[in-house]
């Protein structure tokens, strides 16, 4: 897919805005609409410059009506529209779970497949940078466990351009959750246009002897302790999935068939979160393979704190796996 | 004026404390010696004042994201405030809240807001507590143009209306939601017709005449204390400072000649001029309020950045209420 020739090292959010430029040049049925998107260039500045070249009939800053903003995006898909929605931060999708939950997820089916919805849904999630507890939230396990939504998680510059493009020409919902610390990361991404499959997963890092599978931003943390733990002699397998609905399984399964150790990492809270999904699939099909008890790392049971003194032992770091993992190796004996 | 004498000085030093609370600390946000980011409420001082002189501490109000302004204006503790933001145990919020969350539960000031219109459901609630508790205290919803424009505002004006709540829906109207102006955000030019759609009063206010919002608010509340229900009253106002912080991310999107002819109507210059040809006060008289409060506000930074961090323990205290 990638040819060497056009491949240049950009921020992540520089890989966001190129693959927006290029769907929307691509397809005139593709649209993107958003809180001050258009004129600002999002709060987070990764659509600035499209509503130049598009202009206002194809870029636009809507209301501050979220339920209405998803409307809009389930409304014009059911009507041959092919929407990029952007809620600012994931945190606001409190305001319009209906629309996601009851409409945008459901109806394909409801009508018994006569309905399409290619809609994309952007949006913004991730702590640690002191915005407190309604604008730093990681709810992707909120989307996962609805039936009829699709949930991808880019954690490099390479793969938020290239699953961005493959979310918006999928022909389902599909929400792309971006990471507020992971904009100004560097990356190598292809100049033309490439999909990230949606549903398989990347091997970020072989290894033999211990699996780690990380999301999002916890994927440079889970990189780290890999290194931190590979001085110690063990060779750390790290996975990404990058889509996190559909989940790939089957990735995940055969790495721990050879490693019989897995960790599973991510921002959002433990409790209830991916990570328990992902666990319970690898002792229903990996059972026998295990050496140890599955690990998960997450997020405290509470709000995000704003106090920097409390918010870093909130998130999830490399020194936390690095820590997991080896309790989880000592108890393998 | 047939306002006494000491509400006007009142109002004033509402006024006076915002704007220096606000200057302050947008000066320690763009230093970075505290984290996060604040939505600064310099200019529309007159709104909060005016309305908060009409309250009293059993009054509920419910915030927004540019809530400083509010929890100065209903009394709150610059010490604690500053504190708040510093992000340590001896804020309001015991650090964990930040600008963003600031509340007082004792003052009545129900929190700002991180979430646009969250507030108007929340008064709605809390006038629906006065009315059932007959005590004749009443709530005040803050909130922006952009805000007016959620489901939440909505939902909450048909009810306090239906209901006759004692709710004021305060809409501080700057002309902008974060960046986008309200032309572009919605048809109506005074969010105050709306209120004619849910069957209640509503009314246009200079938000930069702090007498104006001072008697309207007086009316709207009296009114509600009476027990005819709620009313919303559109404070027509402006951000001197950007969206976040003072200069923001410098990314232009009004003109520089807006802001000036907006800043020719500083609320508290024009506040303070009425005073002063009224004979209520001398110029060094106000001159000393700006003093005494700068001064204040000083000391209370001071006692913020010497406070410690909260203790980690702190990070899972108070998710749920514990008995104790
Ligand atoms: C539900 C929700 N949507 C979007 C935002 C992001 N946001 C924060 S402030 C703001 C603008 C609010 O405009 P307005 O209500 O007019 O208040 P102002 O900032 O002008 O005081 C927006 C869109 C948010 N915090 N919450
Ligand atoms: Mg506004």
């Amino acid at each position: 897919m990638s040819t060497a020739t056009g491949t240049r090292t950009i921020p992540y959010i520089a890989a966001c805005t190129e693959a927006l430029r290029q769907l929307l040049r691509e397809d005139p049925d593709v649209f993107l609409a958003g809180e001050d998107v258009a004129g600002y260039g999002s709060v987070f500045g990764y659509t600035r410059g499209l509503l130049k070249e598009f202009g206002p009939k194809r870029v636009f800053d809507t209301p501050i009506s979220e339920e209405g903003i998803v409307g809009l995006g389930v409304g014009s898909a059911a009507c041959g529209l092919r929407p990029i929605i952007d809620i600012m931060f994931m945190d606001f999708i409190g305001e319009c779970m209906d629309e996601i939950v009851n409409q945008m997820a459901k109806m394909r089916y409801m009508f018994g497949g006569k309905a399409k919805l290619p809609v994309t849904v952007c949006t913004m999630a991730g702590a640690g940078i002191n915005l407190a507890a309604q604008h730093s939230q990681s709810l992707e396990s909120w989307l996962c466990h609805v039936p009829g939504l699709k949930v991808v998680m880019p954690a490099t510059a390479y793969d938020a351009k290239g699953l961005l493009i493959a979310a918006v020409h999928d022909d389902n919902p599909v929400f792309v959750i971006f990471n507020k610390r992971m904009l100004g990361v560097m990356g190598e991404v292809p100049e033309e246009m490439y999909e990230v499959p949606l549903g398989q997963a990347r091997i970020a890092r072989a290894g033999t002897n211990f699996t780690i599978v990380a999301t999002g931003r916890m994927l440079p943390e889970a990189m780290e302790a890999a290194d931190t733990l590979a001085s110690g002699g063990l060779d750390v397998e790290v996975i990404d999935p990058r889509t996190l609905q559909p989940f790939d399984t089957e990735t995940v399964v055969n790495s721990v068939k050879k490693t019989h150790r897995a960790l599973v990492v991510h921002e959002a809270v433990r409790f209830g979160g991916l990570g328990a999904e992902i666990a319970a699939q690898l002792q229903e099909e990996a059972f026998d393979y295990l050496d140890a008890p599955i690990g998960r790392v997450g997020a405290p049971f509470s709000p995000v704190p704003f106090s920097p003194a409390l918010e870093k032992l909130y998130v999830p770091d490399a020194a936390k796996i690095t820590a997991e993992v080896q309790r989880i190796v000592g108890k393998a004996g | 004026m047939d306002i006494p004498k000491a509400k006007l000085l009142d109002l004033h030093e509402r006024m006076v404390r915002i704007r220096v609370f606000e200057e302050e600390a947008g000066k320690l946000m763009e230093s970075a010696r505290i984290p996060g980011a604040l939505h600064l409420y310099v200019g529309e001082e007159a709104v909060a004042s005016g309305v908060m002189c009409n309250l009293t501490d059993e009054d509920q109000i419910t915030s927004t994201h540019r809530g400083h302004g509010h929890l100065v204006a209903k009394g709150g503790d610059f010490k604690k405030m500053y504190a708040e933001l510093f992000g340590r145990a001896t804020g309001y919020c015991n650090g964990k809240g930040g600008s963003m969350h600031i509340s007082d539960m004792d003052l009545g000031m129900l929190g700002a807001n991180g979430i646009v219109s969250a507030g108007p459901p929340i008064a709605m609630g809390a006038a629906f507590a006065d009315k059932y508790k007959e005590n004749g205290s009443v709530a005040v919803a803050f909130f922006g143009d952009g805000a007016s424009n959620e489901g939440a505002f909505h939902e909450a004006a048909n009810m306090a209306a239906t209901w006759k709540l004692p709710l004021i829906l305060l809409c501080e109207n700057n002309g902008y939601g974060e960046f986008t102006p309200q032309a572009r955000h919605q048809a109506v030019k005074d969010v105050a017709d709306r209120a004619i759609g849910y069957g209640m009063p509503g009314a246009v206010v200079d938000g930069m005449d702090a007498i104006a919002v001072y008697e309207a608010a007086g009316e709207a509340i009296a009114r509600a204390r009476r027990g005819e229900g709620p009313t919303l009253l559109e404070c027509k106002t402006y951000r001197f400072y950007d969206h976040v912080g003072i200069r923001g991310m410098g990314v232009s999107y009004r003109t520089d000649d807006e802001v000036l002819e907006w800043r020719k109507r500083d609320p508290i210059q024009l506040l303070e001029q009425r005073l002063t040809e009224a004979g209520v006060a001398t110029t060094a008289e106000l001159a000393a309020v700006h003093e005494r409060t700068r001064a204040e506000a000083l000391d209370a930074i001071k006692f913020a950045e010497e406070s410690p961090f909260p203790e980690p323990d702190e990070l899972l205290r108070d998710v749920y209420y514990v008995k104790a």
